[in-house]
């Protein structure tokens, strides 16, 4: 990021929604969201010149956002914390409840246009207990390296590994139950 | 990692322990994570095995659907008092670092 004033309006626009979608994601409330966003922003600002690794700007934003959304958070609005285990992710018996999404970024694109895997998955993703959420986010929807979300979560890249792999496998199976009933 | 027994045939599926092991590696195999061994273990494996393969193609079907995953909700709009206060501190970080 240059040091420009005019860089300031773009900066505002290109992050707000996406500091959003992951607030959104984490609080559960709106306003809530909406706030931490905001407070993110004027966080990030506020500390801008001590950015000492413009490369990982995104990294840095997230990990002041996702601090502002643990003082925030209110735990109600999810489901309980638990661990999810392997057996209840995997396929229930030999053959049986085979995956029907379609085998092509093409239709998935489809789909997600149409809105409706779109939304099933948002329902899945705040499904997730929060441990594997903001990992999926992270890697998965923000598309950060397992470095920066290990980073940003004060974890291991191990455990950023195996907590994305559970997240995923629930969220594959979430995705399939929805692909079945079509 | 086991590799896959060909002389040992196996019912293929959740049930199977050689399957389970290739199950709980796929996210590092999509990712590009596992050693060139490992990685050919698996492909030995997913060669011979419908369930994993169908396995995988949900898998990463759904990874595919959540780098796309755009919430429908859009913030709204900041309000003049928030703004003018991100633009101070905007100008005052530029201030500090002598760029503005």
């Amino acid at each position: 990021m240059e040091g420009d004033a005019s860089a300031f309006t773009p900066f505002v626009e290109s992050f707000q929604a996406k500091i959003f979608q992951y607030t959104w994601l984490t609080c559960g409330q709106r306003e809530d969201a909406e706030e931490v966003a905001q407070e993110t922003l004027l966080k990030v600002f506020e500390n801008f010149d001590q950015l000492r690794e413009p490369e990982h700007v995104r990294a840095w934003v997230f990990r002041i956002a996702k601090n502002f959304c643990l003082m925030k958070r209110r735990r109600s609005v999810f489901a309980p914390e638990r661990e999810l285990s392997l057996d209840e992710l995997l396929p229930s018996t030999d053959g049986e409840r085979k995956l029907q999404i379609p085998d092509a970024a093409e239709a998935i694109e489809t789909a997600m246009l149409r809105g409706e895997l779109n939304s099933r998955l948002e329902a899945a993703i705040r499904q997730l207990p929060e441990i594997y959420r903001s990992v999926v986010l992270l890697r998965d929807v923000e598309e950060l390296s397992t470095a920066d979300a290990a980073a940003i979560l004060e974890v291991s890249e191990d455990v950023v590994k195996q907590r994305l792999h559970r997240g995923r496998l629930a969220l594959r199976k979430a995705l399939a139950s929805y692909v079945e009933a079509q | 990692m086991k590799g896959h027994q060909h002389s040992h045939p196996h019912k293929h599926g959740a049930k199977d322990p050689a399957c389970l092991e290739i199950f709980a590696r796929l996210s590092e195999y999509l990712d590009g994570d596992l050693s060139a061994g490992d990685c050919a273990e698996v492909e030995a494996h997913i060669a011979d095995c419908p369930p994993c393969v169908e396995f995988l193609k949900g898998l990463r079907n759904s990874v595919e659907a959540s780098h796309r995953f755009r919430t429908p909700a859009a913030p709204g709009p900041v309000d003049e008092q928030m703004r003018a206060r991100l633009q101070k501190a905007w100008s005052d970080a530029l201030a500090r670092r002598g760029t503005a």
